[in-house]
């Protein structure tokens, strides 16, 4: 992979109050490439997605996205803090797909699917349904268009959200830890979307995961996160077979236990 | 008096009554809507001019408020309402306030995931409000606003101390004519507000039933 990063986290800090979440944290991104966080809970991985999805706002550093400043802007010559109508244009480059779904509850699937392109991105309805089908097809669920997320088992759920966020055409997509409020027995169909997603190429992915062998089988590289720092980095193979630091020997040793 | 006559009679207040319910109850929930978004609103200072105006229709009495604009505004600023106008302003705004608090509480109830996932799909606030937050929010307000509509029919009793002719006033007027007449007329009077009342008491049970079960929460 070549070319500029899509992605860059420059020096980014943040704290909630008194905590520390992120102490200084740096990582390129190049397009295409399938970046997969690992790390301790409560170490603050979903807090650096939620950043570049604007969810939450970074108390110091530079987020870049596509070579765009994501939390500053330029304004009379002066660097300034992003407002709104900025961090919208570049929000539009991204799309998220969350632990708990997000689902809409008062509009059927196709609905849930066809909202944002209609009033986001000005579709007609019909364009908008075409593509909204088609992506509901990708993740195995076209039948079930009409229906209302209650409907659905959590695993149809998370491919609905999957397919929602894909109606938009984003060039990153982010996934946090998308399989851990489901029943084991349905995990399997959501990962399977995302490797399917995965193999197809260009699209920028960075996922949260615990499923240490599906990051190992889908990622180009692998983020260890711990202490407020990455702390090392790698191709999965060797990061897995090979950690070098302690931080990630232990952590990987707790892993393989459960 | 027999009971029918004295039921003819304040019959003639029905009118006056519900239509005064219905307008003022028409501006109330214009006014709970918009003080209501205000309460939520990014903007400090909106927010506080509304919190100022909620609280203090909420904390001072309906009563006074009504002799305020019936009776203080002419004298102050020469502005001079008739009765109805007068009811329709003050229950309009003092049962507004109440709403609003409701429709800000339902705005909040709202899972923040729903607004998390509205700004991910690159939706502008007021899409996120109009499409995602409000009609899901709706759900929650409408068995306090069904309640709240039956407090504006007993509250409008009120207004025959301006005057305006419903069906407190003419009970008001029999009494005074033959004070022998006291329990049948209040005693039907009482038995006429209640029957009002019915539609909405059934309405508001329904929709809190609605309310609780079934899509929502998904
Ligand atoms: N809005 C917030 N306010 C205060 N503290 C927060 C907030 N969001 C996160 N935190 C704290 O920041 C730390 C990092 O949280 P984060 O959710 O990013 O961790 P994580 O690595 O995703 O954990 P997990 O693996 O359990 O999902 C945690 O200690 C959390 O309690
Ligand atoms: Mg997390």
């Amino acid at each position: 992979m070549t070319g500029k990063p899509i992605v860059q986290f420059q020096n980014v800090k943040k704290s909630f109050d008194e905590l520390e979440v992120l102490k200084g944290f740096d990582l390129d991104i190049m397009p295409g490439e399938k970046v997969s966080i690992i790390g301790p809970s409560g170490s603050g991985k979903t807090t650096i997605i939620r950043m570049l999805m604007t969810l939450e706002k970074p108390t110091d550093g530079e987020i870049i996205v596509d070579g765009q400043n994501l939390w500053h802007m330029e304004s009379n010559g002066k660097w300034v803090e992003a407002n709104e109508k900025h961090l919208s244009k570049i929000r539009g480059n991204i799309g998220m797909v969350f632990q708990h779904f997000n689902l809409f509850p008062h509009m059927t699937i196709l609905r849930n699917c066809t909202e944002a392109p209609v009033h986001v991105l000005g579709l007609n309805k019909k364009e908008a349904e075409q593509r909204a089908k088609q992506m509901l097809a990708k993740v195995g669920l076209a039948e079930k268009e009409k229906n209302y997320p209650f409907q659905l088992s959590g695993g149809q759920k998370q491919r609905v959200a999957i397919a929602r966020a894909l109606v938009m055409q984003p060039k990153v997509m982010l996934f946090d830890e998308v399989t851990s409020a489901l029943d084991p027995e349905l995990v399997g169909e959501v990962l399977r979307v995302i490797k399917d997603l995965a193999e197809q190429g260009d699209m920028t992915m960075i996922l949260i995961t615990h499923e240490m062998d599906f990051a190992m089988e889908i990622s180009d590289r692998v983020v260890f996160f711990a202490d407020g720092y990455l702390t090392e980095e790698g191709p999965p193979e060797e990061l897995f077979n090979n950690p070098k630091s302690d931080r990630l020997k232990s952590f990987l040793q707790r892993f393989s236990k459960v | 008096m027999s009971a029918a006559e004295i039921v003819e009679v304040l019959s003639r207040g029905v009118t006056v009554t519900v239509s005064l319910m219905l307008v003022s109850g028409i501006l109330a929930l214009v006014v709970a809507f918009v003080a209501g978004l205000s309460r939520v609103s990014g903007l400090k200072i909106v927010r506080f001019l509304t919190t100022v105006y909620v609280e203090f229709f909420r904390g001072t009495s309906l009563l006074v408020q009504l002799f305020w604009i019936f009776f203080v505004l002419p004298q102050l600023f020469g502005i001079r309402l008739d009765p109805f106008m007068a009811g329709v302003i003050t229950l309009g705004l003092n049962y507004g306030a109440y709403a609003s608090e409701i429709v800000r509480g339902s705005i909040l109830a709202v899972p923040d995931g729903q607004r998390e996932a509205a700004v991910a799909l690159n939706m502008s606030k007021t899409q996120r409000m109009r499409l995602i937050i409000l009609p899901q929010a709706l759900r929650t307000m409408l068995p306090g606003f069904g309640n709240i509509s039956i407090e504006l029919l007993k509250a409008t009793a009120l207004v025959s101390l301006i005057t305006l002719q419903d069906m407190m006033y003419l009970a008001q007027n029999l009494r005074a004519a033959d004070y022998s007449l006291s329990l049948k007329v209040f005693g039907i009077l009482l038995v006429m507000y209640f029957v009002l009342a019915l539609p909405l008491i059934v309405l508001s049970r329904y929709l809190e039933k609605r309310a609780s079960r079934g899509v929502a929460n998904t």
